[in-house]
């Protein structure tokens, strides 16, 4: 995950906007849209024949001063404290660094919550055609859950859903919504506490 | 004549089905630009009693005129210009009065109430130049007899009758398009299924979008359709009876379904669905519910579509490193590939960009794709055997082409800029004739019907 997503995801804490965990994607929309100034830049990959998209920000202000922090266990401990997206690049399925440290502290947090099951759905930007994107959105929604699996997680708790790109956070046709909107979400079905 | 303008129609056509071949040739948009003229016509009104029967007549003249407008093959003359005003459809226009204005051909209707209740429309299609009238089915007109809540499906039967007659080719008027309707704002968009005559009257919506829907295809039959639905959770294939308003899940399946098209024959839908994150590409047996599993390949395999003759399947994969369209065999044997070589599966894209949403032509010689191409898309048509690729349309975002049931016509939908919403649009085959189809909202994933009964 790149400094922009974090400094959203930082974002949505210092709102409060995270803290309401039942509908959470139109809040985010909302947060998606405010950070500026905001450069986009385009590189060549190494097969050269797609380009990826790297977005960079100023640093995030410090902000977990502001927030006096959720209950544990709860859904807003989980989306603020651990992290409910990880973002994958252009037509990839694969996990960064930062998206396998936000798996981890997922998985840490249902080994915590031994009664949690979770929903993870994976998402695309809307570059790609509708059904290819249904099917790239299940891979990388099941790359996600493989990860935690691979963690200790019991797949028996983790079911997964594809939405292609029918289900964007961030609603801009530009290079920022769309890494926004190419992610693995992962939402608590049931087991949270509080 | 009207003869040499069905020669030059037909070699418009011929020129636009060969494959572009000039050395060293870039594809470029709009390859294969029909040379014909459009066709002078003239529709007078209907002769009718006045009441009922006129009000009838001279809507069907209004249909009609739009559905042959519609084709971008017609000129219609102006109603004002016409000199003979005492047609009557027994009887030879005055010919000297048509050829003044210029008109190749003469449509001559007549409406009647009849005792019953029911409306008898009658026309015949006349050669002004060539002084004789065209015999439609070796008859010198042809008449209908219909309840009169009928009467636009007998314009578009009418407009497919001449467009038949003139161009040799079958109609496509008297069809319905099933699609999906779009409201509300991106991130929260509501879809329904919603479906229409082919030039955008009879409006209706077919699900509440309570659930989202995507790709309604038709089957041979009008009233069946498939499609993918998130009702009870995990996204399925579903069949649709339009009349009977019976919806079921097709088959028992673990993981996603998706991506559906019956094949041509109607007893078999094909479809992917998704285990593990991969996804390959099924058949059931709508009769035996007997399913089979065509692909086992550890990238995507997605959108299949089957030939005509239901021997081949095109489809969606991503097994070379991007997505690309592939053909293989129905029984699953092994191919001779363009490139020479034998394999289940033959790539039969190279050009640069990604190809998706294969869609076999109901003639069984071309297969119309999207393409992604440096931020663009495009909708296509290549040769199944990978030659001749030409590129019909270009915008922000061009998707998911579906044939006319004469395979002349492509709609597909078009997302014109930037933010801006879905909408329907048509193209012919040559790339001539681009239209918006009108939709009460924004819509996506069109699906033209066979020919109505």
């Amino acid at each position: 995950m790149n400094d922009f997503l974090k400094t959203v995801a930082a974002s949505a804490i210092l709102l409060g906007l995270g803290a309401c965990a039942s509908q959470p994607e139109p809040a985010e929309t909302e947060v998606a849209e405010a950070p500026e100034p905001v450069v986009v830049e385009e590189t060549e990959t190494e097969t050269n024949t797609t380009t990826r998209s790297t977005v960079t920000e100023e640093p995030a202000e410090p902000v977990r001063e502001a927030y006096s922090g959720p209950k544990p266990g709860s859904l807003a401990d989980f989306r603020v404290n651990v992290g409910e997206r990880v973002y994958f690049d252009l037509d990839q399925s694969r996990l960064d660094a930062d998206d396998r440290e936000i798996l981890k502290r997922q998985a840490a947090w249902l080994q915590s919550y031994p009664e949690a099951r979770i929903m993870v759905a994976g998402n695309c930007d809307e570059r790609g055609t509708r059904e290819y994107n249904l099917a790239l959105g299940e891979r990388r929604a099941a790359t996600v859950k493989d990860y935690l699996v691979s963690l200790g997680v019991d797949p028996a708790r983790i079911d997964t859903i594809s939405y292609g790109k029918e289900r964007p956070i961030a609603e801009g046709s530009n290079e920022r919504a769309w890494a926004l909107n190419r992610n693995g979400f992962t939402q608590i079905l049931s087991g949270a506490t509080g | 004549m009207i003869r040499s303008f069905i020669t030059a129609l037909a070699m418009a056509l011929a020129f636009a089905l060969a494959p572009l071949q000039l050395a060293g040739a870039q594809i470029t948009v709009n390859v294969g630009d029909g040379t014909a003229k459009p066709l002078p016509i003239a529709v007078p009104e209907f002769n009718a009693e006045p009441g009922e029967a006129r009000e009838y007549g001279d809507q069907i003249a209004e249909v009609l005129r739009s559905d042959l407008r519609l084709t971008g093959l017609f000129e219609l003359k102006k109603p004002e210009a016409f000199i003979q005003r005492d047609l009557d459809i027994g009887a030879e226009p005055r010919f000297a009065d048509w050829k003044i204005i210029q008109t190749d051909a003469l449509v001559v209707g007549e409406t009647e109430m009849l005792p019953d209740g029911r409306l008898r429309v009658a026309f015949r299609l006349w050669d002004i130049y060539g002084e004789q009238v065209m015999r439609l089915g070796g008859q010198p007109g042809r008449q209908y007899v219909t309840t009169p809540e009928n009467w636009r499906r007998i314009a578009h039967k009418i407009a497919d009758s001449i467009y038949t007659r003139l161009t040799g080719e079958d109609g496509y008027l008297d069809t319905r398009i099933v699609y999906i309707a779009e409201t509300g704002p991106k991130t929260a968009r509501v879809k329904k299924l919603a479906i229409m005559d082919a030039d955008g009257a009879n409006q209706q919506d077919l699900t509440s979008g309570a659930h989202t829907v995507l790709t309604p295809r038709f089957s041979t039959s009008d009233q069946e359709i498939t499609y993918m639905s998130y009702e009870g959770g995990t996204p399925r294939v579903y069949l649709f009876n339009i009349e009977t308003g019976r919806q079921e899940v097709l088959g028992n399946f673990d993981g996603m379904t998706f991506a559906p098209r019956f094949s041509p024959d109607g007893r078999s839908v094909l479809f992917s669905q998704a285990r593990g994150g991969n996804s390959d590409l099924y058949i059931m047996d709508l009769r035996t519910r007997q399913e089979e599993q065509l692909t086992s390949h550890p990238d995507i395999d997605t959108s299949p579509s089957m030939s005509p003759d239901g021997r081949q399947i095109v489809f969606t994969s991503d097994r070379g490193g991007s997505p690309q369209l592939y053909v293989m065999n129905r029984d699953q044997s092994a191919l001779t590939c363009p490139s020479g070589g034998r394999d289940t599966a033959c790539r039969i894209t190279f050009g640069e960009g990604r190809y998706s949403t294969p869609v076999w032509s109901p003639r069984g010689d071309l297969i119309a794709f999207t393409k992604q191409l440096r931020g663009r898309f495009y909708i296509g048509v290549i040769g199944t055997d990978g030659k001749g690729e030409r590129l019909l349309t270009e915008s922000y975002l061009d998707e998911g082409p579906t044939w006319s049931p004469n395979g002349r016509v492509i709609a597909f939908f078009r997302e014109a800029r930037p933010g801006a919403g879905p909408r329907l649009w048509s193209v012919d085959l040559t790339g001539k004739n681009l239209r918006q189809l009108p939709t009460p909202t924004d819509a996506s994933d069109p699906a033209w019907s066979p020919l109505l009964d």
